[in-house]
């Protein structure tokens, strides 16, 4: 069946206009690179307004004349007008959460690398692939569309509560704006299930001969496993923003209570909740944030295995702690609500899923120690994003313990130290997980290296960056710091913050500039870099096996046959330092230990 | 002589990763939560919860920031040595190394979750006899409060009755109880007095924070939600809005005064029945 598929792949290559190879394309390592691409003009926008707000919160009495003339309408008299500062806030959070991250980690990596990793020709569903890319752009043009409408975009926050984000006189962004907000939402979550019934499907249906799941590379486990989340998750953010929508255009009442009073004026609606619009959107919010950090967690793991030339420590826990994690992460929503006005006893429960959660997490970042304990690292760009992403988890993960107690929340709930907590443990740590897998895997991608002194000096400006940026922002929590706000100028106990948001705002601009090297070293790479062999990195997985760039079909008339885990790095008694997986036992002996067992071992 | 280039510029990578982490992360991040412990930290705790928050929270800090440096220098150590061994070891697993590190943290974490139910209990106590009771009403963007005169009732609301000018709360005169209570701007509270706040809202989400008490309620429209506190310093302090609600979020700012019953009996005297 092999053979018929690539034959007939061969020819579909051959007869197909340029059109159908490289926009409306099926191939899955297309529709990846268009995912990534897409998401990094996502992504400059989404940075462009963090620079926005960090003007405003460093530099609150500064004029900017160019962005006057960028935004007239959301200036006056050079300044960022309060309406806009909260589309700006709103913005920058639901694109780089849901057209950036998501996007590009699920969207981008997943696709590309899923049917090269398991020894596949394609994803399940190509066509269905290539429906899940294209609803992407619909998305953000009615996303962005939502800045030129009356009152502006949405600008209730990325959490949308009602009834701020139900009423249409409650704030400006809550006319038009918002309704945009929510279809470019609803059109993007029908991409993202797609995506997942693409990805759960092929992982399960198309793995080649040999490739058990224990055999699976840690990168394919993280996808796997964030791809059900995201099937059992977002669902619950579609039926809530639909709900909302109905209440916003249809005069439903599912999160509006009665005896309203806005603008002087009595609400016509009754019987809602607003807390159900909170506990429907953290069902998915919280495991959406791991949808963004298993990702990163397995490309890590990828990319510091191989760097260490050493296999990873204890892959059996790290794949256990992946499906703790994706299982706790279901039952711990509430630990964003413990002030919301659910019942105190409820949020005792939550506590403890949450500091449950902390376990697994703590697992893997060991396990991660454990494999650099004794390597022989090749400090390559990819290695120094993989071993700040443990660090910036570790950081950020930390901070997570003291949120997850409800009575010290009671403080920090809504100030900046919950921003800078997930600006470390999953913003920037999913973005180095994607700086690690683009420098990893962009010769699989184009066949070019990308430029190692450029990744390093691009390296060093964000690390050193993330942490000048947001480490502060901890401090500004404390000193009690509301997140959102406009200005800090008239509380009393925000008196003493110019100089840390001044410090911040310098840093973060600094941050947003170095990312512009690795844009230039990007496309730069793409087309002058180094040409790459088929295994630049002497890596043991398969996509390894396959040319770079790999064709349509991805390997040669035959699959590569899997006989061994993925990990055999530095295998004593092995001619080279590494084994790939299409190595037979017979060729490389394979020792017998708890993970993945090689061919004639116990779980084959 | 290429490959001895290489290993020395990899030794320089593994030196220069290694005392990056150790200085910026460790040193820098230590040293700035120091300087931030003068500089930058809460506010002086001003109510009884204060305490057994702050140190609830000191202790988090003891043990994440142990952790934290724990890590870190583990990190920069094996990356120091990575960059100079010639042989990686093979080292795929070790059951009881996996383990211990599974149940340490494990035994750590169950630890802080008694300690904080603990105090999560004590924060949610029922209002003791003899609290204030005052009810708390957020709209955007300001605070009003009521309190409920000699009968010790507030009376019913209706916002059909609303009236920006002469009935912002929307009391129904009609309930025998609405003839003695109070409607203020300013919230006045008792040093040592335990403190019963009935919170609501007006028009969306808004939240009740007082960083001096370490107090953070939601005030949710439709629901009207009980805070307890006991607030244990005279002083002024200020009510910060901390969820977003609107347009001037950032100014929606509240004046308390903590003070002896004496003077916040007198000042009491001062303000008007509400009702008409």
């Amino acid at each position: 069946m092999a053979v018929t598929h690539t034959t007939h792949a061969a020819h579909e290559e051959h007869a197909l206009p340029w059109w159908r190879r490289y926009i409306f394309s099926m191939d899955h390592k297309v529709i990846g690179i268009q995912y990534l691409f897409t998401s990094l003009f996502m992504a400059v926008i989404g940075g462009f307004l963090a620079m926005l707000i960090r003007m405003q919160l460093g530099f609150p009495t500064a004029k900017f004349y160019w962005a006057q003339w960028l935004f007239p309408g959301g200036f006056t008299n050079n300044q960022i007008k309060p309406d806009f500062y909260l589309a700006v806030v709103t913005m920058h959070g639901t694109i780089m959460i849901f057209f950036v991250l998501t996007t590009a980690l699920s969207g981008g990596f997943g696709n590309f690398l899923i049917p090269l990793q398991i020894g596949a020709r394609d994803m399940a569903f190509p066509f269905l692939n290539m429906l899940s890319y294209w609803l992407y752009p619909p998305a953000i043009v009615v996303l962005l569309a939502s800045f030129f409408v009356t009152g502006g975009a949405a600008s209730a926050g990325w959490t949308a509560y009602p009834p701020l984000s139900a009423l249409r006189n409650a704030v400006p962004g809550s006319q038009m704006g918002q309704t945009l907000w929510l279809v470019a939402l609803a059109i993007l979550i029908i991409a993202f299930l797609f995506g997942s019934l693409n990805y759960i499907t092929t992982i399960l249906q198309m793995r080649t001969r040999g490739m058990s799941l224990t055999r699976l590379p840690l990168t394919i486990w993280g996808l796997f496993v964030t791809a059900v989340l995201m099937l059992f998750s977002f669902p619950v953010l579609f039926a809530a923003a639909i709900m909302l929508l109905f209440d916003r255009t249809l005069g439903t009442s599912f999160f509006i209570p009665s005896g309203l009073v806005v603008g002087n004026q009595l609400v016509q609606h009754q019987g809602g909740n607003p807390l159900l619009w909170q506990h429907l959107f953290w069902f998915l919010g919280h495991p959406e944030v791991y949808v963004l950090i298993l990702p990163p967690m397995g490309i890590v793991s990828e990319v510091m295995t191989a760097n260490a030339r050493k296999p990873i420590f204890g892959y059996l826990f790290m794949v256990g702690s992946i499906i703790a994690i994706a299982f706790l992460s279901f039952l711990v929503w509430g630990h964003h609500m413990y002030v919301s006005g659910m019942h105190p006893l409820v949020g005792a429960a939550f506590m403890t899923t949450t500091l449950a959660i902390a376990i697994p997490s703590a697992v893997k970042t060991f396990n991660w120690l454990a494999t650099l304990w004794r390597a022989k690292i090749r400090f390559n760009t990819a290695m120094l994003f993989a071993i700040g992403f443990v660090s910036l988890f570790v950081t950020g993960g930390l901070t997570g313990i003291f949120l997850g107690s409800p009575a010290i929340d009671m403080y920090f709930q809504d100030t900046f130290f919950v921003v800078a907590h997930f600006h470390f443990v999953m913003a920037s740590a999913a973005l180095f997980g994607i700086f690690a897998g683009t420098y990893h895997w962009l010769p699989k991608m184009f066949g070019r290296m990308m430029n190692e002194r450029l990744g390093k000096i691009h390296f060093w400006f964000t690390f050193v960056g993330i942490y000048a940026t947001f480490f502060p922002m901890h401090f500004a929590g404390i000193a009690g710091m509301m997140r959102r706000i406009f200005s800090t100028t008239i509380y009393e106990h925000l008196q003493g913050l110019a100089g840390v948001n001044i410090f911040i705002s310098v840093a973060a601009f600094l941050l947003g500039l170095a990312q512009l090297i690795f844009i230039y070293n990007l496309f730069w790479s793409i087309f002058r870099g180094e040409r790459a062999g088929r295994n630049p990195w002497q890596a043991t997985t398969l996509e390894w096996e396959a040319p770079s760039p790999p064709p349509h079909g991805n390997f040669g008339p035959q699959l590569p046959e899997v006989h061994r885990w993925p990990y055999d790095y530095s295998l004593p008694g092995a001619s080279q330092d590494f084994v790939p997986q299409t190595v037979p036992v017979s060729a490389v002996p394979a020792p017998v230990h708890g993970g993945a067992e090689p061919d004639g071992g116990p779980a084959s | 002589m290429i490959e001895t280039a290489e290993r020395t510029a990899n030794r320089a990578a593994a030196r220069n990763l290694s005392l990056g982490i150790l200085l910026m992360v460790v040193v820098g991040g230590v040293g700035s939560f120091l300087l931030s412990r003068a500089r930058w930290w809460m506010p002086p705790g001003a109510s009884a919860q204060a305490a057994d928050i702050d140190r609830l929270f000191t202790t988090t800090l003891v043990v994440t920031g142990i952790a934290f440096i724990l890590v870190h220098v583990l990190l920069a150590l094996f990356v120091w040595q990575g960059g100079r061994r010639e042989q990686a070891a093979y080292f795929p697993e070790h059951k009881t190394l996996e383990l211990s590190y599974t149940l340490v943290p494990a035994a750590i974490l169950v630890t802080l979750v008694s300690m904080g139910a603990v105090v999560w209990a004590r924060v949610h106590q029922p209002a003791p006899a003899g609290a204030l009771l005052v009810e708390v009403r957020a709209e955007q963007f300001g605070w009003l409060f009521r309190y409920p005169g000699a009968d010790g009732t507030l009376a019913r609301v209706d916002p059909t009755l609303i009236n920006a000018r002469t009935n912002p709360l929307g009391i129904d005169p009609a309930d025998a109880a609405a003839g003695d209570d109070i409607v203020t701007r300013e919230l006045h509270l008792v040093t040592g007095r335990p403190v019963h706040i009935r919170l609501r809202a007006k028009d969306v989400i808004h939240s009740f924070y007082v960083p001096a008490f370490r107090v953070k309620q939601d005030a949710v429209p439709g629901m009207t939600l009980d805070v307890v506190f006991t607030p244990t310093r005279a002083g002024a302090y200020e009510i910060a809005c901390a969820e977003l609600c609107g347009v001037g979020h950032y100014i929606m700012r509240g004046k308390i005064t903590v003070e002896a019953q004496e003077a916040f009996d007198r000042w009491l005297a001062t303000q008007a029945p509400a009702a008409p």
